[in-house]
């Protein structure tokens, strides 16, 4: 193992990023009423990704991990912004942003 | 010691409000309880030594994303009362899978084991004393993974004309420059020397309103703002639509833009 989280070992980072991705699952199920609520779970998951990524990096002493963070964060932000423009469009047409509303799509 | 100290508060700091995250009744309140997480986060990549992305992660989730999800929120005129209904319904379903994901991922955390030959990998320096974290992602970011660089521009160019191509509305009153009609424009066209007579003010030569006509007719027809063509546009736009959806019911239809 090698430099900076030599102190602190990679098991409480796995683990931190274990607890976002349970938590980012379980927003996602919990938050049925609310779209933008399961975007940010989204955004949490990816977080924990990325926590994964940084905490490999500096365990092996590789930069290949944090390159890929950079990548995960770039995704993120053109999902979010994505995903943010179909609420907006999906409120004005329908007057919510209900997930059970969603269901109209069905054919 | 001190840096333990400091990566159990920041981690924490970052699971608890990650919880509000999620659990919060105002989604406001769960937008801002996201940008704590995403600070913490920073402090954790910072003690872990990525600083490049500790900043990035700041600068893009707090200055960006952040703000975006909080002008969406503030937005959408939505009945916060309303959004808690059916948490009850569904917490079981999601305790259940995130107790699955949890015991999963525990069984993989403690199973697992570094390759044995890992030390000899080549291995690209996160930092050394005479390089730091920044310069040495610059290096590998612009020539080994130049290729992704240039995806990630591309995905990011996708998701602006997506954004923007979703969002925008071509709205029948909207102003729009006529480059030509202002070039061709004159002096003569819009200017009017007067004689203003001592003592008779301006309201004898028809006061100061110009131009002389109203702005429906004055503008070159077709362009802008008259009744006649708005309408035309709406009729146009209703029969072109994919779907006409009725507004749901007993919700009213926002139009915020």
């Amino acid at each position: 193992m090698h430099s900076a989280i030599e102190g602190i070992g990679l098991a409480p980072y796995l683990s931190i990023g274990a607890i976002l991705l349970v938590l980012g699952v379980f927003g996602i199920f919990v938050n049925r009423k609310n779209v933008i609520i399961i975007l940010m779970s989204i955004e949490l998951i990816l977080l924990s990704a990325n926590i994964n990524f940084v905490a490999f990096s500096a365990a092996t002493g590789d930069l290949s991990g944090q390159v890929m963070t950079l990548f995960v964060l770039t995704i993120a932000a053109a999902e979010s912004a994505i995903g943010l423009a179909i609420v907006t469009v999906y409120f004005r047409n329908r007057g919510s942003i209900e997930v059970d509303d969603i269901t109209m799509m069905k054919g | 010691m001190m840096t333990q100290i400091v990566f159990y508060v920041f981690a924490a700091v970052l699971v608890l409000s990650a919880t509000m995250v999620v659990c919060a009744r105002n989604p406001v309140h769960s937008v801002l309880f996201l940008i704590l997480a995403f600070f913490n986060a920073a402090g954790l990549f910072l003690i872990a030594g990525a600083e490049f992305l500790a900043m990035t992660l700041v600068i893009v989730y707090v200055g960006a994303v952040a703000v975006l999800f909080l002008f969406v929120v503030m937005m959408l005129d939505v009945n916060f009362a309303r959004m808690r209904e059916g948490v009850q319904r569904y917490a079981p379903i999601g305790g259940v899978v995130g107790g699955v994901l949890l015991v999963e991922l525990i069984m993989a955390f403690t199973h697992w084991r570094v390759a044995t030959n890992i030390d000899q990998v080549g291995h690209l320096v996160p930092s050394s004393p005479t390089r730091t974290n920044t310069a040495a992602l610059g290096d590998v970011l612009y020539t080994h993974y130049i290729f992704l660089f240039q995806s990630c521009a591309l995905v990011l160019l996708v998701a602006m004309i997506g954004a923007i191509v979703l969002t925008l509305r071509d709205r029948p009153t909207g102003r729009r420059q006529n480059i030509d009609r202002q070039h061709d424009r004159t002096a003569a066209d819009s200017l009017e020397m007067l004689q203003v007579p001592l003592g008779a003010g301006v309201a004898a030569q028809g006061g100061f309103l110009r131009p002389h006509t109203s702005y429906d007719v004055a503008a070159v027809p077709g362009t802008y703002g008259t009744q006649a063509w708005r309408e035309q546009e709406m009729e146009e736009e209703t029969q072109t639509a994919l779907v006409v959806i009725a507004p749901a019911t007993g919700t009213k239809g926002q139009d915020n833009a």
